[in-house]
Formats: structure tokens, C-alpha cells, sequence
């Protein structure tokens, strides 16, 4: 007889780069946690590497960035890489804050399957990730 | 990756291989019980020490600091930090790495977040097993972090050898609430956040606390911790040296050992046997019209528990 243990999808949410503002971070988490998912939140002032370590460590499904810095074409390749590196290899990865429109192509490029501006609505967020995320265990 | 390649990954010490065993035996999947099953003749050799304690007491600031402690000594470490889900989505924000960030760059540290999803047990059955495959990862310590809410504390403390009580100076009514049972599962009592007034009067309370519990063999030292500010963890770490010797050595040793072994059996065996019966009399419909029947005052709550047990009890004779 198998036991009811629907897996509950696990997302890593962490600010890359120097900018301290982390509202938009946690209005993510939160919705993301009331629409059941496991949310691991490790704050501002990540490193590539510490972000790609975290997502090893807690074998998540998804990472959301969220970045205001506009440092995104250069710490969003490196987080690629850091993944890469420790071949963390299946995870679905989306971005927030202010990306400007025409970087939107490139970060897409570099793995980004999900790109929300300011003012997305969060449902949004949800849907998407509920759609993409990966089904492994 | 299968279960071979996992346990094969696990005990060589590959990072990923870990991760992603925890993640199946944190889903209870086939994979993760037989993992479980590959690596546990490989377990009893880490250190392995629970926290507990309120929620805000400063439980994952004193984890990473005690991880640092321990780091010194030369041991590498493996944490397992829970925190409780919410019961109206069932998610959770894990936020405890946010303590641990300067971890987050050593080899020689492990840590993974957990929830504790729901109540049925599940704190015990998964953390349980995590510490194990940690254990048997070959880390010379396990640290497991958990809220301590009622219950829980107590399955902590089958779940680790030796069990650490966090509590903090404003944390009088705490203390004054704490009841002999909670003493009872703490091996190490710790006042943190002795930078702030009232540490002392808060290790006083504890002392008198413990003089009413009930005899044992082993006096659990109180300590003064400013977890923030690194202090204080040479103390807590050689005082669980200490308690780890004391249970090595203990005449009681083998008979501790087979308590604990029961009360892991027991906590895994009620979780199983609570999901089971009850998926079973939903399937049936038979949860379904008891509830009726209660709702509707023609039976009472007794009688309808026994009447879904014996519902339960008929349905697994007859699988025999
Ligand atoms: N004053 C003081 N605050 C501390 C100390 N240790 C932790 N804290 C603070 O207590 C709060 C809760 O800490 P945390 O480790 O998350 O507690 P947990 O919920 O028990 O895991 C944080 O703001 C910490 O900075 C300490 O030794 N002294
Ligand atoms: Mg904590």
C-alpha cells in the first residue's frame, strides 16, 4: 500500500548583487508559500556561488532571482555557471525586478524561462512556476 | 540516479547524491525507503545532537555558531534545520540558511532546510531519517533544528543522542511553562542571548526547574550563550562531548540504546499506521458517514473511533 505524499514543489527565492531592497523578494515567497509550495529564502547579498551551493544543498526545483542592481547580465551567467559546476543541471530558473525590456531576450538566452516585471501579479508567478517546474522524484 | 548509484554517491561523499536522497526520503518514495534501508548499517557513527526550543530563542543563529565551534575542533558537519509548514496551504518559508550564510561556502558543512508538513508524525519520520543518511555521508556531527511545539520535542529527542534545550532570558514565562517532561529530553540546558539583561535569573529558574525533575544519571549543565556574537560555544560544545562519553560509557548504555530504538519504531510505526487506516476509511466512504453520524448526534465520537478502527482492523486481516 503506498502512503499520500504529494511532493510539495520547492523553490530557492535569494537577491544576487549588492542591492539591499528585498520586498518584492518576499511578497514572492509569501506567495508563493500560501499557494503551497516549500519556499527556502536566504536573503540579500548572494553570491553566485551561494546561491548555486543553496540550490545544490537543498536540491530545490526552482530558483527565483529577484535583482533591482541592474547587474543582471553580469551575476545571472555566473549563477549558470556556479549550477552548472555542481551540476544542478534540472532546475527551472526565473527572474524579477527591474530587468529592462530589451536585456528580456538575453536573460532568456542564458536560461531564464520566466522574466516578471514590476507589478507583476504574483498569481502570475504562481501559474508559472506550477506549469514549468520539474516532476523528478 | 537509482537507489544503488545514490547510496554509492552518498557514501563517497558527492554533495548531489545527498541532496537528492533526502529529497526521497523526505517524499517517502520507494527509492528513499530503500535508501534508507542501503545506508542504515552504515549509521551510529556521527555525534548526533538536537535543538530545540521556542521560535525567535535564536535556534539557527546558536546552530551556526555551535557549527562553527565544531568546525574548529576539526569536524565536519551535517544540519538538518525544520521549521513548521502552514496549516492552511501546507507550504512554508524555510528562512534559516539566512543564519547559516557564512556556512554556505564550506566543503566540510551540509545543511538542508525541511518542513515539518503537517502533524501527522511528520517531523520524527522524515528528520529521523535525514539525520540518518547524513550520518551515514560520513559527517562527524548532526545538528537537527527544531521548534520545539509540544509533541515535537519530545520526538527530537529519538531521533538525536544528545538534545539541546535553547531558551532566553525574556524567556521567563517560558521557562515557568515548561513542564518536567521537557527537562526530561534535555541532556544540555542553554541560555542564549545572554547579552541581553535577566541571563542570570533565567539560569537560576532552569536549576530550580531541575531539581524537581525526576532522578537520573546524567545532571544536564545550564549554559549562558550570546549566539550572535559567537560565545559561549566552546562550553556547549565540550559539555556535548561530555554527554556523548556519558552515554558511550553508561551502564545503561545498551538499554538506552534499544529505548531509543523503540521509540523511533514507535513514533515511524504510528505515523504508518495513522495515513494508512485513515486513507483507507476515506477511500471506503467510511470516514465519510461516521462524520454524518457524529454531526448528527446519532453516535457518539467514541463510538465512531471504534467503529473506524474495527472497519480498519477487519479490512487488514482480511490482506493477510
Ligand atoms: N541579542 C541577541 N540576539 C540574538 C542572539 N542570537 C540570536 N539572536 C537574534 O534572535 C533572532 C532570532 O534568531 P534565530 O536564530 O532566527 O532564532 P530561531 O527562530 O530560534 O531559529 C534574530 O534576530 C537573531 O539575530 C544573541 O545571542 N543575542
Ligand atoms: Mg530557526
Amino acid at each position: 500500500m503506498t502512503t499520500d505524499t504529494a511532493r510539495n514543489i520547492r523553490v530557492l527565492i535569494a537577491k544576487p548583487g549588492l542591492d539591499g531592497h528585498d520586498r518584492g523578494a518576499k511578497v514572492v515567497a509569501r506567495a508563493l508559500r500560501d499557494a503551497g509550495m516549500e519556499v527556502i529564502y536566504t536573503g540579500i547579498r548572494q553570491t553566485p556561488q551561494m546561491i548555486a551551493e543553496a540550490a545544490l544543498q537543498e536540491d530545490v526545483d526552482v530558483i527565483g532571482l529577484s535583482i533591482l542592481s541592474g547587474a543582471h547580465l553580469e551575476l545571472f551567467p555566473r549563477v549558470v555557471e556556479e549550477l552548472r559546476a555542481r551540476g544542478v543541471d534540472d532546475v527551472l530558473l526565473f527572474c524579477g525586478g527591474i530587468i529592462p525590456q530589451d536585456d528580456i531576450p538575453r536573460v532568456e538566452a542564458i536560461g531564464f524561462k520566466g522574466v516578471f516585471g514590476p507589478g507583476t501579479n504574483t498569481n502570475d508567478i504562481i501559474e508559472f512556476v506550477r506549469n514549468n517546474a520539474p516532476q523528478r522524484v | 540516479m537509482d537507489a544503488p548509484e545514490l547510496i554509492a554517491g552518498v557514501r563517497a561523499g558527492d554533495r548531489r547524491a545527498l541532496a537528492r536522497s533526502i529529497t526521497h526520503v523526505e517524499a517517502d518514495t520507494a527509492t528513499g525507503r530503500q535508501l534508507l534501508a542501503g545506508l542504515y548499517a552504515h549509521t551510529g557513527r556521527a555525534t548526533t545532537i538536537g535543538v530545540t526550543g521556542s521560535a525567535g530563542v535564536g535556534k539557527s543563529t546558536f546552530v551556526a555558531a555551535l557549527a562553527r565551534e565544531q568546525r574548529r575542533r576539526g569536524r565536519t558537519v551535517g544540519i538538518v534545520a525544520v521549521d513548521p509548514s502552514s496549516p492552511f496551504s501546507n507550504g512554508a518559508i524555510l528562512g534559516d540558511r539566512i543564519r547559516m550564510q557564512d556556512l554556505t561556502g564550506d566543503g566540510g558543512v551540509f545543511m538542508r532546510s525541511m518542513a515539518s508538513r503537517g502533524n501527522l508524525g511528520g517531523l520524527s519520520e522524515m528528520a529521523t531519517g535525514v539525520v540518518d543518511l547524513m550520518d551515514a555521508a560520513g559527517f562527524d556531527v548532526v545538528i537537527l533544528e527544531t521548534v520545539g511545539a509540544g509533541q515535537d520535542e519530545v520526538e527530537v529527542a529519538t531521533a538525536t543522542g544528545t538534545t539541546v534545550l535553547v531558551t532566553t532570558p525574556a524567556g521567563g514565562d517560558d521557562i515557568q511553562s515548561m513542564k518536567a517532561g521537557l527537562m526530561e529530553i534535555a541532556q544540555v540546558l542553554v541560555v542564549n542571548k545572554a547579552d541581553i539583561a535577566g541571563a542570570d535569573t533565567a539560569v537560576m529558574q532552569l536549576r530550580a526547574l531541575l531539581a524537581i525533575a525526576s532522578e537520573r544519571t546524567w545532571e544536564p549543565p545550564i549554559l549562558k550563550t550570546t549566539a550572535r556574537e559567537d560565545k559561549g560555544l566552546d562550553e556547549v560544545s565540550a559539555a556535548i562531548d561530555r554527554h556523548q562519553a556519558h552515554l558511550k560509557a553508561s551502564a545503561h548504555a545498551d538499554e538506552e540504546r534499544r529505548a531509543l530504538a523503540q521509540s523511533q519504531i514507535v513514533a515511524l510505526a504510528r505515523g504508518l499506521v495513522q495515513r494508512r487506516a485513515l486513507a483507507f476509511a476515506r477511500a471506503e466512504g467510511i470516514l465519510g458517514q461516521l462524520v454524518e453520524e457524529v454531526a448528527e448526534r446519532r453516535r457518539d465520537p467514541r463510538a465512531a473511533a471504534d467503529a473506524l478502527v474495527d472497519a480498519v482492523q477487519r479490512n487488514w486481516s482480511r490482506a493477510d
